[in-house]
C-alpha cells in the first residue's frame, strides 16, 4: 500500500493525538506567557495576597468574561484563557479520538470515549 | 515581598519540581503543594487549583512524545479514564467537605505512599498467556516497540485495576495531584502489564483525569492566573529541560534523593495538618 492511502489505523490517531497534545500545550504556553509579561509590567510592584483563601472574582471564572477581557487585553485574564485552553487539551484530545475509534469503526470505544467525554462535559456543567 | 519577586522565586521552585519530576517520573505536582503551602504560605486552596493546572501541562506535554513512539496503550487507558473521571469529580465534590487539616494530613500519608513506592524494585512481568476474557473484548491485550521489535502482552485483573483506577481518580480530585504512583500500581501489580507501558499510559490518563477536575475548582474560583502562571511556565520548562537531560543523570541516585525531599515534605504536612497549621 502507498503511504497516504493506507487504511485509517492506531498508528495514524497515535500521529494525530501526538500533534495535538503538542500545539494544545504550546499555544496555551504563549497565551500565559503573553499575559505573563503584561501582568508584571503592570503590577509587577504591587504585593502579592494568597494567605486567605477568599475565591476568584467572577470575572476569572466566568468563560464569557474571560474571553471578553482577554480580548480587551487585560493582564490576568488572558493567563486564565491560557489556561482554560490548557484544561481543554485533553478534552480535545478525546474528542480526536471518538472520530478516530468512529473511522476505526471501532464502536465500543466510540461508546467508551463518549462516556468519558459525558463525564467531563457534566463536570463542567454541574 | 513584591509580585514580581514572587513570581520569579516561584517560577524558579516549579522549575525545579518540574525538572525533578520528569527525571524520576513522579510528576511535578507532588513538589507545587507543599511548597506552595509550606514555603510561600498559600492557602491549600489555590493550591491544588495551581497543582491540577501544572499536572495538565506536564502531563500533555509528555504524552505527546510517547503517544507517537507507541508505547502508550490507548485503548486501555481510555477504558481506566471512565473510572478515574468519575474518581476525580467526586473528589473535587469532596473536598468542599473536608477541612484543609485534613486534606494536608492525607496529602501527607499519599506522598509517604508513593515516596516508598519509588524506591521500590519493580518485577517487570511480560505475561503473554493471560485469558481474561475481558481484556479481549476490551481489546485490552497489545504490543510495544522494543530494540527486538514489538513485543505482546496480555492483561489480566481488569476489575480489580478498574477499581484502583476509581480510588487513584478520587485522591486526584481531592488533592490537586496525578495520582501517578497509584496508576502505575493498578496496571504493574494488579493488570501485570509491563513497566514501560504502564508509565507512559498513567501518563496518558493523567491530563483527562486531572481535567475532569480543575473545570470544577476553575468554577469555584480556586485557580488564580497570577500563582498559576510562574507554576505552569516553570514546570513545563523543568520538564522539557529534564527530558533532554535524562540519558545523563543517573536516575537510581536522583530517585533517592527525591524520595527522601518528599517524605521531609510529607512529614511537615502531616504535622501541619495535624497542629491545625493548614
Amino acid at each position: 500500500m502507498k503511504p497516504g492511502k493506507t487504511k485509517f489505523g492506531d498508528k495514524k490517531l497515535e500521529i494525530w493525538m501526538g500533534n495535538m497534545l503538542r500545539y494544545g500545550v504550546l499555544i496555551s504556553g504563549l497565551f500565559v506567557l503573553t499575559g505573563a509579561v503584561i501582568y508584571l509590567v503592570q503590577h509587577g510592584s504591587e504585593k502579592p495576597v494568597y494567605q486567605l483563601f477568599s475565591g476568584e472574582p467572577l470575572r476569572f471564572t466566568n468563560l464569557k468574561l474571560i474571553i471578553e477581557n482577554a480580548w480587551r487585553g487585560q493582564a490576568r485574564s488572558i493567563i486564565q484563557l491560557g489556561l482554560l485552553l490548557l484544561i481543554a487539551t485533553p478534552i480535545a484530545r478525546i474528542i480526536f479520538s471518538i472520530v478516530g475509534f468512529l473511522m476505526e469503526k471501532d464502536y465500543l470505544y466510540v461508546i467508551i470515549t463518549t462516556t468519558v467525554l459525558a463525564i467531563i462535559i457534566a463536570s463542567l456543567l454541574l | 515581598m513584591t509580585i514580581l519577586i514572587f513570581t520569579v522565586l516561584l517560577l524558579a521552585g516549579a522549575f525545579i519540581a518540574g525538572l525533578l519530576g520528569s527525571l524520576t517520573g513522579l510528576g511535578g505536582g507532588f513538589v507545587i503543594i507543599p511548597l506552595l503551602t509550606i514555603v510561600f504560605k498559600v492557602d491549600i486552596h489555590y493550591a491544588i487549583g495551581t497543582s491540577l493546572i501544572s499536572v495538565i501541562a506536564t502531563s500533555s506535554g509528555a504524552a505527546a512524545a510517547y503517544v507517537k513512539e507507541g508505547i502508550t496503550n490507548m485503548r486501555m487507558g481510555m477504558f481506566l479514564e471512565l473510572a478515574t473521571t468519575i474518581g476525580a469529580i467526586t473528589g473535587a465534590f469532596l473536598s468542599t467537605y473536608v477541612s484543609p487539616s485534613f486534606i494536608a494530613i492525607i496529602f501527607g500519608s499519599v506522598l509517604i505512599f508513593s515516596a516508598i513506592t519509588s524506591l521500590i524494585k519493580k518485577d517487570d512481568p511480560i505475561e503473554t498467556n493471560h485469558k481474561s476474557a475481558l481484556a479481549k473484548k476490551l481489546r485490552l491485550n497489545s504490543s510495544f516497540p522494543t530494540k527486538t521489535g514489538g513485543q505482546f502482552y496480555t492483561v489480566t485483573n481488569v476489575g480489580g485495576g478498574f477499581f484502583v483506577m476509581n480510588i487513584a481518580g478520587i485522591l486526584s480530585g481531592l488533592l490537586g495531584i496525578g495520582s501517578g504512583a497509584l496508576k502505575v500500581i493498578a496496571m504493574d501489580n494488579i493488570m501485570r502489564i509491563p513497566f514501560k507501558v504502564s508509565t507512559t499510559t498513567s501518563n496518558f490518563m493523567i491530563g483527562v483525569t486531572a481535567a475532569a477536575s480543575a473545570g470544577i475548582y476553575l468554577k469555584r474560583g480556586y485557580i488564580d492566573p497570577g500563582l498559576s502562571m510562574p507554576v505552569v511556565l516553570g514546570v513545563l520548562l523543568g520538564a522539557f529541560f529534564g527530558s533532554k537531560i535524562l540519558v545523563a543523570v543517573k536516575s537510581s541516585v536522583l530517585r533517592i534523593v527525591f524520595a527522601l525531599v518528599i517524605f521531609l515534605l510529607a512529614i511537615e504536612m502531616i504535622y501541619n495538618g495535624l497542629t491545625h497549621q493548614i
